[in-house]
């Protein structure tokens, strides 16, 4: 039935399926769209948001899927600006991923305001001395990047395609889209930094506080290098789910390898100084706060020291080990569950630099703050999730999202048995076939 | 937001850097999508683009 908007060359599943499976993901999301109402009519009061959880499960949220969406902005720069051409075959798919987690973020962003109708206020009042202006600022337009970046694949839609407009804008945007991917590489430094800047400023809570490079704390580099590093795991880990689910293999190895090693690298790299990081604030800077490291880790019901050896240890060294090294990379398994961790780590950081610097006493009459989202706030959370998924099986059917996939995935060509059933399938498969192919590929019955 | 139109605005190095980053990232979207839009309808009009890459 929409045989004809699907991709030439590829296979996909028929559309009562389709439907089917998009009905399923729509449920939840509506669910979600439910939560998300009760919190614009009837106010924050729907939430577990109190005096000590200004910030909550919705800023966590939105600060894990930026940093897992930094699998684009970082996709982008090694393609178009460092010449790694391999990574045309998944760039696209990153991109997807990016726009998905981008409109989320703004999605939750929307939510939590109260007052998503004056959202505007915060270009035309800015407050030039808030970090969050910036990454309001950041966030915005990188959104749009990545909006320009996601039109080409629509505009390449086989139906799309053939209106001459559509293909020549969609091929000017691919001839300058360098110029795009600089300017979101540009914008992703600054917001993913001042998002960790935003918890290394606050000398009052001596969890999140670190030291300075001029203005900037070292939470600020450490937040834009953990997701050039984890975003890419990201990208990685749901192109492997998408493969299982379809039952296809949609990218070549080589490309994958080359990605995970990239991002193995930067990983040790940012695990190491993160590692140093930690070392010097639990001696050093915690300690001249009047602060020793035991406080930040016990007299309290969750956060203990296994959140610290979850953060660094098992998502930090073991992913950035298994992706360096070629045995453990190319091995399949563990490319798995080195990905997985990479990804959960980045969502780690950003728990621990939300909600547990927000958990901590900080006075001596203080107690542990701890939280438990409310079912408004978990479903307007997981209502990005089913977003994502439905936008990712609408693309993935409609878009010629994996360039490698219809050579991985040849179509066998059709018994003379099938034959006329095959020809007779749509007109416009007779109008397709090459009109100057040689009459010795017809069968018999079509010669 | 914008010099002489947004009443809060002051002339200072703060607000230029802030905003120039802004309308400079604004501007290069703007600008690169102007160029892609007017050239695709000019290849339109010279007959270019069958709809096969």
């Amino acid at each position: 039935m929409d045989d004809a908007l699907i991709p030439k060359g590829v296979k996909r599943c028929p559309l009562p399926q389709f439907l089917g499976a998009i009905a399923v993901v729509s449920a939840v999301l509506l669910w979600g769209v439910y939560a998300m109402l009760l919190c614009w009519f009837k106010g924050l009061n729907q939430t577990n948001m109190n005096n000590a959880y200004g910030f909550a499960m919705w800023i966590w949220a939105d600060l894990a899927v930026i940093a897992l969406g930094g699998g684009a902005f970082f996709t982008g720069l090694l393609k178009y600006i460092f010449g790694k051409d391999e990574l045309k075959n998944i760039i696209n798919f990153a991109v997807l991923l990016g726009f998905i987690c981008y409109s989320s973020a703004l999605l939750i962003l929307g939510i939590d305001v109260g007052q998503p109708l004056r959202g505007w206020f915060i270009f035309w009042h800015a407050n030039v001395h808030s970090m969050l202006t910036e990454v309001a600022f950041c966030l915005t337009c990188y959104f749009f990047v990545l909006c320009i970046e996601y039109l080409p694949l629509v505009l390449e839609n086989r139906q799309i395609d053939r209106v001459p407009f559509f293909h020549n804008l969609s091929h000017n945007m691919h001839e300058i889209m360098a110029v795009f991917a600089a300017t979101g590489a540009f914008l992703s430094f600054f917001h993913q930094g001042s998002l960790g800047g935003v918890a290394g400023v606050l000398f009052a809570r001596p969890f999140g506080f670190r030291e300075h490079i001029l203005i900037w704390p070292f939470t600020f580099f450490l937040f834009t290098w953990s997701a050039a590093a984890c975003g890419p795991c990201f990208t990685i880990l749901i192109t492997k789910i998408t493969e299982t689910i379809s039952r296809k293999k949609l990218v070549k190895d080589n490309v994958v390898w080359l990605l995970a090693k990239i991002a193995g690298w930067m990983l040790l790299s940012y695990i190491f100084v993160k590692t140093i990081d930690t070392i010097y604030w639990a001696t050093v800077t915690a300690p001249s706060k009047g602060f020793v490291l035991g406080h930040f880790y016990t007299d309290n019901a969750f956060y203990g020291y296994w959140i610290l050896f979850l953060e660094i240890i098992v998502c930090g060294w073991v992913p950035a080990f298994l992706l360096v090294i070629r045995k453990t990379r190319e091995n399949n398994k563990l490319l798995w569950i080195a990905v997985f961790l990479g990804a959960l780590g980045a969502m780690v950081n950003r728990w621990v630099m939300v909600l547990q610097v927000l958990a901590i006493p900080v006075l001596p009459f203080e107690d542990w703050a701890l939280y438990i989202p409310s079912w408004q706030e978990v479903a307007t959370t997981i209502l990005p999730v089913a977003y994502g998924i439905i936008l990712v099986m609408i693309s993935f059917r409609y878009m010629p999202i994996f360039p490698q996939e219809q050579e991985l995935n040849p179509i066998e060509p059709p018994t003379p048995e099938e034959e006329p059933v095959a020809t007779a399938d749509t007109d416009e498969s007779a109008e397709e076939k090459d009109p100057a192919a040689p009459e010795g590929d017809l069968q018999p019955a079509q010669a | 937001m914008l010099p002489f139109i947004s009443f809060e605005w002051v002339s200072d190095t703060v607000h230029f850097v802030f905003h120039g980053a802004l309308w400079y990232a604004l501007s290069v979207l703007g600008m690169g999508m102007t160029y892609c839009i007017i050239k695709a309808a000019y290849d339109t009009a010279k007959g270019k683009g069958g709809g096969h890459h």
